[in-house]
Order: structure tokens, then sequence, then C-alpha cells
């Protein structure tokens, strides 16, 4: 489904390099956790699923498609094919949570009846039916996250692309996001997420890519965290 | 398409109402902007209407001799009047002349009494002439000498002409006025220029604040035209509050100046604002629009870019 093919980034000055020669695949309905250090280039792999960073060498595919041949006017497009969650949450912040999903969804050209069904669908899995009014400072860390997740699945992604979902949040919230993510995987959805926490790691006995200085070190059908 | 507009349109209203703040400083200023715009053209017609006044004043003189004959009189007059460059022509008898005078001076007993020693009206004739610009007034001089300097030494027509004394002035005039014009015109440029890039960059700051919201619009793949056309309705929106609010503020200062600008410059520009309403309006409310309109498809094509 996703498949790095040789992949470097190198950055402006020609000579340290994000990522080196990265090469792997993940299929449909695969769960892969990606580890390593900070600066090991787990964020930049993840930007280049997104197309919001470019190799200097390689290529990536989206099935059968080069994702950084892709004009930029088809962007857009290719984007609503992935749902993303990050760390820092990313959402907007003058729209109520119900609102933050339902713009995925207006986006995508959805009409009005179906955001209107789906909208408390996806809140409904996250648990949050009761904050679908608030805004999001009105909300906590988790149930922020939460939101995030919701926006991400409410289209009904081919695969969900997090980055390290669970770095902001306290070990409680951590479990729910985590147990979250795990359902929406059994549901059928790819999941690629990024992570520093062993606890999320070992608990999930997935498989699981190292990553060091830009480089795939170890890959694991059924992983555990070891650096 | 017809889901599209409506969400756009909700979304332009949406965050106009959220982002009150930044909403009102950019209504604000593009308020003064419009004020400055409006300003502009009202100093520039009280301008127009003084300078054609003054302009109105300014005429040359053609002084028959007593005894000319009616029909060569009339032959200069119909003359004149052809003349590509004149603007009117007006003709005063030797009778209106001698009442002119009369009323002129009938508290001067000596003047009175000068006069009635004698048989006759000693006043010519005489034109007074204006022209399209006072720029023109040399070559109708000069064609009115040359008429002088036609006529026979024992049988003249034309007494004077008093281009000549008034040549100066005339001259002054004309300088003053073309540079009243363009020094005008530059400071209006400026001040109009000025306020556009005030506009610009007050509402580029507002979007500014925004960035991180359009980023995040990108990702979850919303096209730019759907990011774009809330920020683009938002200046509108902009715009069309300004220009009323600058309307309302035109309006009491116009009720205020009119009858000063009455007085002082012979025309009122109260009643200019009300006789012109619409197109005043007009003129505001669209320079308010394409102001907030265009300042927010620049600020917005920053981020949509990469």
């Amino acid at each position: 489904m996703i498949y790095f093919d040789n992949v470097s980034k190198l950055y402006n000055d020609g000579r340290s390099a994000a990522l080196q020669e990265v090469t792997f695949q993940v299929d449909p309905k695969e769960f892969v956790s990606i580890v390593g250090h900070s600066g090991a280039g787990k964020t930049t792999l993840l930007k280049m699923i997104i197309a919001e960073d470019k190799p200097s060498h390689g290529q990536v595919f989206f099935e059968s498609l080069d994702i950084h041949q892709i004009p930029r006017g088809k962007l857009p497009r290719y984007r609503r094919k992935i749902g993303t969650v990050f760390q820092d949450f990313k959402l907007l912040p003058n729209k109520t949570a119900y609102e933050n999903i339902a713009f995925a969804m207006e986006a995508n050209g959805r009409t009005d009846e179906e955001i209107l069904e789906n909208v408390p669908q996806a809140l409904a899995l996250v648990d949050l039916d009761d904050k679908a009014w608030n805004f999001p400072n009105e909300l906590s860390g988790g149930e922020k996250q939460r939101v995030a997740i919701a926006r991400a699945i409410v289209n009904q992604p081919d695969i969900i692309v997090a980055d390290e979902p669970t770095g902001n949040l306290d070990p409680i919230a951590t479990y729910e996001v985590v147990q979250i993510l795990r359902k929406i995987n059994d549901l059928g959805t790819t999941v690629i997420m990024t992570t520093h926490n062993k606890g999320v790691i070992d608990e999930l006995g997935r498989r699981v890519i190292t990553m060091d200085e830009g480089r795939v070190v170890r890959d694991d059908a059924n992983g555990k965290y070891i650096l | 398409m017809l889901t599209g507009i409506k969400r756009v349109a909700r979304a332009g209203f949406i965050g106009f109402w959220r982002n009150a703040y930044v909403s009102l400083a950019s209504v604000f200023v593009i308020c003064v902007a419009l004020f400055v715009i409006g300003s502009t053209m009202f100093i520039d017609q009280l301008l127009t209407v003084s300078l054609k006044n003054l302009q109105a004043k300014v005429d040359i003189n053609v002084y028959f001799v007593p005894n000319a004959q009616q029909t060569e009189i009339d032959a200069i007059r119909n003359a004149v009047a052809a003349l590509p460059d004149v603007s009117s022509v007006t003709y005063t008898s030797r009778e209106e002349a001698l009442a002119i005078y009369r009323d002129r001076n009938k508290n001067d007993e000596i003047a009175m009494q000068a006069l009635a020693e004698l048989d006759d009206n000693p006043l010519g004739a005489n034109l007074a002439i204006q022209a399209n610009q006072t720029s023109q007034y040399e070559s109708i001089a000069r064609y009115l000498e040359e008429k002088r300097d036609q006529a026979s030494a024992q049988n003249p027509v034309i007494d004077d002409v008093n281009y000549n004394q008034n040549r100066e002035a005339i001259d002054t005039l004309t300088k003053i006025i073309a540079t009243v014009e363009q020094a005008s015109l530059v400071v209006m440029l400026v001040l109009i220029l000025a306020a556009i890039m005030i506009t610009f960059n007050t509402i580029r700051l507002a979007i500014y604040t925004a960035r991180e919201e359009i980023s995040i619009m990108r990702l979850v793949g919303a096209s730019n035209m759907f990011i774009r056309g809330p920020f683009m309705l938002q200046g509108a929106m902009y715009g069309i509050i300004a220009g009323i609010i600058a309307l309302l503020i035109f309006y009491p200062a116009m009720v205020w100046l009119g009858p000063h600008t009455e007085s002082f410059f012979e025309f009122n520009l109260y009643n200019y604002f009300i006789s012109n309403f619409t197109y005043i309006f007009g003129i505001l409310l669209g320079s308010g629009i394409v102001l907030g309109l265009i300042s927010s498809i620049l600020a917005v094509a920053r981020y949509l870019r990469t």
C-alpha cells in the first residue's frame, strides 16, 4: 500500500541527511509503529507520505501512485485519502469539535446528509458525544487528540498517519488513544504511527520499524521497543 | 457547487463573527482608507469648482470707440464668437455702459456733474470675452489687436483691448491653476496609495494569525478555493461595512461643511453630496470591497503557494 524505494532526504547544506536509503513497505490493514530517537527521521518519513516533504533521491508510492509526481492542484484530492493525527492536535481553534470534524467532510465535498450522519458517529467512536459543541480550548489534551482522530477517520481514509499522537498526553489518555487507533485498525484501516512510548509499543505487539540517524535499523513483525 | 458556495459563505460569516477583534481592526483601517479616498474626491471637486469660478472671473474686454458703426461692432462680435477658443461673448451697448457707469458712481457728485456737462454719451460699447482656458487669452488678444490695426487710422472701431493690462494677472493665474491641479493630483495619489498599503498590511497581519489554520485545512485535503473563499468573503464584508460607516461619518461632516464651503468656495458640498449620493456610495462601497477582497486574496495566496 505504501512503498518507500531507496529514499534519501538531504538538507539544504547537501551533507547532513534526514533519511538515508530507506526502503520498506506497508501492506493494507497493517498497524506499523516507527520508533527512534529524536532526529532519527520519523517525522520526515510521515511528511513524505502526506506530500508535505519531498525526497532528494528515491520514490514513495501510494499503491501504484508516485506521491511526489502528483501535480499541486491534485494534492488536496490525494490528501483526502489519508487521515492525519499530530502530537499538537492541529485542530482549528475557531471551530467546535463538531465543526472541526465536519470541516474535513465539507472539504471532501460530502453532502450535508452525510455530514449529519457521520460526524456524530465519529464522535461516538472516540467517546466524545457530549463535547461536540466545545471549542478546542475547552477540551483536555486527550479529548483534543480524540477529536483529531475522529476528524482523521470521518472520511473513511485508506490509511491513518499519526505523528507522536500520544506525545503530549498523560498515561490514561495515551491508553485511550492507542485503544481507539487499535479499534480503527481492527475495522480495516491501515495505521502508521511514530512514537517514543515504550509502553505503547509493548502493549500493541504489532510491527515495529526502528530508525536511527535516518536509516531503518530494525524491522520486526512482532516488535518490542529496543533502542 | 451550490453546497460549496453555501459552505464558504457560512464559514466566512462565522469567521467574521468569531474573530471579531481582527474584523473590527480591518474594518477600521479600510474605513480610514475610504475616508481618504472620499475626502480626496470632495477636495478635488472643491478645487475644480473654485478654479472654474476663478476662471469665469477672467476675461478680455474690447472697448469700441463711441462713434463706431453698429454694423462694424456686430461684425467683430460675430467674428470673435466664432473663434473656437472663445466660450462666451457678452455685449454691452453704449446705453447700457452709461447706465452701469451712472449706477456705479451715483454717490460721486463730481463724476455725475461731469457727465451732465457733456451733450453726448462719452462711453463706447464693449465686449467681454471669455475663453475656454486661461492659456487661450493671449491668442484671442492677438487676434483682436490685429483687427484694431487693420482698421484705417481715420476711422477706428476698436478703442482698446485690455488684455495687456490684465496680462500679468492672467498669466499668474494660469500658472497657479496648472500647479495646483498637478500638485493636488500627486498628493491625492500618494495619500490613496498609502491608504491602500496600510489596508493591505493590516489584512495581511490578520490573515497571518490564521496561517496555522490554513496549513491545517490543507492537511485535511481542503482545496485552495475552499480555503480562500471564506477569507475573500470576509474581506468583502470588511469593505461593505467600512463603506457604510464612512458614509455615516461623511453625512454629518457634509451637513456641517456645506454652509462653510458655500460662503468660501461658492459651492455647497452638502448639496453635491446629496445630489451625487448614489455615485459617492458606489465609489466608497466599491473601493472598500475591492480593497478588502484583493488584500485577502494576496494575503492568503502566500500560505497556499507551497
